[in-house]
């Protein structure tokens, strides 16, 4: 982290970037927040820690209207997101100073209180344990264990798009990415309506999952304008009501760069990936291995197609 | 609030006998903003159309719905109705009441629900229909032909006798194409030079028509009656205004050993060349990565024999920019490459030739001064044999799964000229079909056999054996016969499959023109409209939109000209106002709706907008009118719903679909 | 009797179709005289790839029982390339629903050319004896309730 800083503050010092956009402490030992510094002052509150798992590509789509550089800390599979921005003109490549970071995966504190412990007055990472102070006493947790749901399918440690880097990454691939949705669709029709109604229920509309995401960006979703006849505030029973998560996965289909940012941050624990997933899953498996973000060049499969491509019909087909 | 007045059509007893017509009407005024409502005999009869006028004028009706028959009838009727009424045209929907209802529903209680259904709908989108207004467009009044064979030649002349200018652009040295590489042709045996060499002529002397011989097309844009074309002018080395085509450069030239396109690389040529005796123009161009004075900066010797001092060794690409109402395609075809077909030993035995080849070998101006022989060590053949759909009809990925079209004839021809000139040689000729619709074809295919004595049979070669005696071995079956066949052979000729010539989809590409698997062009309607590309002002003629003979091709060669001179006789141009349009204060400017638009109808700028007090300058994205023709791909891969298209938009289509299932 | 006419379980059907192939091939069965049941209620649209899969799930939610959608064959479309970005949209779209727990024969996607007209009633007749097999459609209209 120390690196971090004093790479950061180099460039700051020297003119080459105007800001810098990282990670900030937080009032809690486990939720730091995306944050601007500007001077080395501001850089006092920097943190780069387990817990950092804020995707910063987003925040580059407002940083490149402003003046100057700005320097971004991406890891590996946030770079994803950043070329799939660049991809569609969101965010310019000559506004940011990319530093890929280092990442062994993060952590995730839901993950820390399912095993039950709870009121958390610090945690440290040693040797791939979790050393967690509490009120009640120590504990310690292994850290794959506190891994965020994503980093179980990680993208790898390759940065896609940087300008420097700092910090080693590691692999923590362990789970099979479509495992989840090959077990829903295994389920009987009644079963996978069942387990959604169940899942969707849950959401309160809090909209943090559209904010977070770095594909779900337009500068006005369809649900807050009047081209579709989607906003209907006031009915509660409306269609943007019932249809928003499916959606919202259609509109991030197929440039979805699966970063988990929508899971991590819905306050009801929806496993919302579910649903981008099985996009990216029916895509691989019918037009071809597609990762979005990979490169900021490739059509995105949606909007490309071949003559052989599958009927709709293949859904009934195979079952 | 619109007012909306909906006209319920009897059509007779056509609607009226299972639609209770009346009932509809009277429904239809429980609709908000329908403030009349009315049945009769005949909407689209003249009085029909004078009730909706009057009903206009007199309830100040803003919007109508027709329920009637298909929009595909008589949509424009009524609006044109409207239109004398005072209202905008596309303020006018049809609901399909009989097509979609009457006719095919028995029980009237049915039929009437239904139809009250479909009404509801109509008027659901009437209401959010906005007055459009069809742009215009000019027409540069120039045509612009791609590819100088009898295609682009026969379109040309055809336009320019109605009296409009027009450009060809062809890549090689002279115009002429494959035509001028025929020996004779069929089914009237005459030489293909001497019906081809007075159009060649007529085309370079006729004060509208301007070609660009060496010359390929760099860049195309605009939309019809106003494309922008880059035509890139190839360094020619000698230049046009002093050469006087003497021809001494060429026989001076110390580079002789050029392998001669022309003559299908049976021939050499020099580096400074014309390609042919008939070239046009008679200018020759310096092949510079063959030309000494350009690999090693020595020799110049045409320069020094060139009297006119036509030689100019530091031309360089040239680019003229021109502008064209209407561009026909006319890129012509090549023989497929026969690498993947070794059972046929083409690449190892000189005496396994192309038919294309054959026709160079038969040619007085070939490399064998017309004599037919090995091209191995000269000797006359005694044998020949000649396969059929090499590479055609093919479903194995090594060839085209199409017809070739032309080969059954061109190899009849052949074996009756080979038959004629040398009646000792034996001909056999091996074939899966043999196909021969046309005027005077199937005559023609049987004078070579019943005449000519070709030995013609069903069955496919296995391989083709290069023996150390020279002879080529030939494995085939016979399958009337069902028997093997092993012959020996002196040459062995093959109709290989033609492909639209190499460049064709990079041309397609360019001028958003859809191409199929095959490179063929694909025409705006298979039956209806075959020399039309779905790109508007955009025409097809010759090989490139599928295998032709000759007359076929003039034929489509002129039919492309018409279409070409339809366009161009336009003053101007009334544009679909169905169009996409994008929000700007909506638009990412995320450029996924141009990745799927067909036409190149969507361009982004940069342009400052005021977002409710926010000033800034976004990238937006912006439809062109006159290209877009209105499908609705780029509404549906936007996310934020800022394209949307105009006349179908997202709340009309949404307001429908809430009107039927309410 | 008035009690079984009410009970009768009569489908919503949308059905999406292009103008240029499948619009029209729905015309000549009308003219044809080719009959399939009036359930079925045909939006017009310029092409199939008009169709966003929010119209789709619009129609379900306002109580749609199934909605089918007709374009020009692969290869023939009016716009040259409109069906087969239609063709992976609604791929993907109709595998989501079905994820989700929706029939799949709620929703299908059939080419049809103008000179169709048998096909394209053969099909609605298909599509229709689908929907009633399946009976009303409730998922949709109540996704989010909780249980």
């Amino acid at each position: 982290m120390q690196e971090l800083v004093k790479r950061a503050s180099e460039l700051l010092a020297d003119g080459s970037v105007a800001r810098v956009l990282g990670w900030k402490a937080g009032d809690l030992p486990y939720n730091p927040e995306p944050a601007y510094f500007e001077n080395e002052e501001q850089l006092r509150s920097f943190v780069y820690n387990g817990f950092c798992g804020a995707n910063l590509s987003k925040y580059m789509i407002e940083a490149s209207k402003l003046e100057g550089k700005t320097l971004v800390f991406l890891k590996p599979c946030d770079t994803y997101s950043f070329n799939q921005l660049m991809k569609e003109y969101r965010v310019d490549r000559e506004k940011a100073w990319i530093i890929g970071v280092g990442c062994r995966g993060k952590l995730d504190i839901e993950a820390v209180k399912r095993s039950g412990i709870k009121g958390i007055e610090s945690i440290s990472e040693e040797d791939g344990e979790l050393k967690i102070k509490t009120l009640y006493g120590d504990h310690s947790i292994s850290y794959a264990e506190a891994m965020l749901e994503r980093c179980h399918s990680c993208k790898g440690k390759e940065h896609r798009v940087y300008d420097e880097l700092i910090g080693e990454s590691e692999e923590t691939n362990d789970s099979e990415r479509f495992a989840g949705v090959t077990e829903i669709e295994a389920m009987s029709p009644e079963e996978k309506f069942a387990y959604f109604q169940k899942e969707l229920s849950k959401c309160i509309r809090c909209n943090a999952c559209r904010n977070v995401c770095p594909a779900c960006s337009c500068r006005k979703c369809v649900f807050d304008s009047n081209k579709f006849d989607s906003a209907q505030k006031a009915n509660t029973d409306s269609f943007e009501e019932k249809m928003f998560h499916i959606i919202r996965a259609f509109h991030v289909a197929g440039r979805c760069t699966d970063c988990g940012e929508c899971s991590r941050v819905c306050p009801e624990g929806i496993p919302l990936h579910l649903f981008n997933r099985k996009f990216m899953k029916d895509i691989d498996e019918l037009y071809g291995e597609f990762r979005a973000g990979e490169d900021a060049e490739t059509k995105g499969p949606l909007t490309d197609f071949t003559f052989e491509d599958a009927e709709p019909g293949v859904v009934a087909e195979r079952g | 609030m619109q007012r909306i007045g909906v006209f319920v059509c009897h059509c007779g007893s056509n609607i009226s006998a299972t639609v209770d017509v009346e009932k509809v009407a009277q429904m239809s005024l429980l609709e908000p903003g329908v403030v009349h409502a009315e049945d009769y005999q005949y909407m689209c009869s003249e009085a029909g159309q004078a009730r909706i006028t009057e009903a206009v004028k007199e309830k100040k009706l803003t919007g109508i719905v027709v329920c009637s028959c298909s929009p595909r009838m008589h949509e424009t009727t009524f609006r044109n109705a409207a239109e004398r009424a005072g209202i905008n045209p596309y303020m006018v929907e049809i609901a399909n009441i009989r097509e979609h209802c009457s006719w095919i529903h028995k029980n009237i209680e049915e039929g009437t629900e239904k139809a009250i259904i479909l009404a509801r709908a109509a008027i659901a989108k009437v209401t959010l229909n906005a007055p459009l207004k069809p742009g215009e467009s000019r027409v540069t009044k120039r045509a612009l032909v791609i590819g100088g064979g009898i295609a682009g030649i026969q379109t040309a002349l055809d336009i320019a006798e109605a009296g409009y200018e027009v450009d060809i652009v062809e890549k090689t040295p002279s115009i002429g194409g494959r035509m001028s590489q025929l020996d004779k042709t069929f089914p009237t045996l005459d030489c293909s030079a001497c019906i081809l060499t007075p159009k060649m002529v007529e085309a370079s002397a006729h004060d509208k028509i301007n070609i660009y011989t060496y010359s390929e097309v760099d860049q195309v844009s605009g939309f019809v009656g106003d494309f922008t074309v880059d035509i890139r002018k190839k360094a020619r080395s000698i230049n046009m205004d002093k050469c006087t085509g003497c021809g001494v450069c060429s026989e001076k030239c110390p580079s002789k050993k050029i392998s001669s396109e022309f003559n299908r690389g049976l021939g050499k040529r020099s580096a400074v060349y014309t390609p042919f005796a008939q070239a046009i123009p008679n200018v020759p161009v310096i092949d510079r990565e063959n030309c000494i004075k350009f690999k090693t900066g020595k020799c110049g010797i045409c320069e020094k024999v060139c009297q006119a001092g036509a030689v100019d060794y530091t031309q360089e690409d040239e680019i003229i920019t021109e502008k064209y109402g209407a561009i026909v395609v006319a890129t012509g075809f090549d023989t497929i490459k026969l690498d993947d077909f070794d059972e046929y030993a083409y690449n190892q035995s000189k005496d396994v030739i192309t038919s294309l080849e054959l026709e160079r070998v038969m040619n007085a101006a070939g490399p064998t001064k017309g004599h037919l022989e090995r091209l191995s060590d000269g000797k006359a053949p005694k044998n020949m044999v000649f396969i059929q759909c090499v590479g055609s009809r093919d479903v194995t990925c090594r060839g085209k799964v199409y017809c070739s079209k032309i080969c059954c004839m061109y190899t009849a021809k052949h074996a009756m000229l080979i038959r004629d000139k040398y009646p000792d040689v034996n001909v056999t000729v091996f074939y899966i079909d043999v196909r021969t619709p046309g005027k005077n074809f199937d005559e023609f295919y049987r004078r070579a056999v019943e005449e000519y004595g070709v030995n013609y049979v069903k069955g496919q070669v296995g391989k083709v054996a290069p023996q150390a005696n020279g002879q080529l071995l030939v494995q085939a079956v016979d399958l009337l016969d069902n028997k093997q066949i092993l012959m020996e052979a002196d040459m062995v000729v093959l109709a290989t499959a033609i492909e639209p010539e190499a460049g064709v989809r990079k041309i397609a590409t360019m001028l958003t023109a859809s191409i199929d698997t095959n490179n063929f062009l694909t025409e705006a309607h298979p039956k209806l409209r075959p020399v039309e590309s779905p790109t508007a002002g955009v025409f097809l003629s010759g090989v490139c939109q599928g295998p032709k003979d000759i007359p076929e091709t003039v034929a489509q060669a002129g039919s492309a000209a018409v279409k070409a001179i339809g366009l161009l006789a336009k003053e101007k141009l009334m544009t679909n106002p169905c169009t996409a349009k994008s929000d700007e204060l909506l638009c990412n400017g995320c450029s996924t709706c141009a990745n799927v638009c067909p036409y190149g109808a969507i361009t982004y700028e940069d342009r400052e907008v005021n977002d409710h007090g926010i000033r800034e300058v976004r990238r937006i994205a912006v439809v062109n009118n006159a290209l877009c023709q209105g499908c609705g791909a780029c509404t549906v891969t936007c996310p934020s719903g800022a394209m949307d298209l105009q006349g179908f938009s997202n709340r009309q289509i949404i307001a429908e679909v809430d009107a039927i299932c309410r | 009797m008035s009690i079984t006419a009410k009970t009768e379980f009569k489908p919503k059907i949308v059905a999406f179709c292009c103008n240029w192939c499948s619009y029209a091939g729905a015309d000549l069965a009308g003219s044809s005289r080719l009959s399939y049941p009036a359930d079925v209620k045909i939006i017009r649209v310029p092409c199939s790839c008009r169709v966003n899969p929010m119209f789709v799930l619009r129609a379900f939610e306002k109580g749609a029982d199934g909605v089918i959608l007709c374009g020009c064959h692969p290869g023939d479309c009016h716009y040259s390339t409109g069906n087969y970005y239609t063709r992976r949209r609604m791929t993907l779209l109709f595998s989501m629903l079905d994820y989700i727990g929706v029939e799949q024969g709620r929703t299908r996607v059939e080419w049809v050319s103008a000179a169709e007209g048998v096909k394209f009633s053969t099909t609605m007749n298909e599509f229709v004896e689908k929907i009633h097999s399946l009976g009303e459609n409730v998922r949709l209209g109540d996704l989010r309730c909780r249980n």
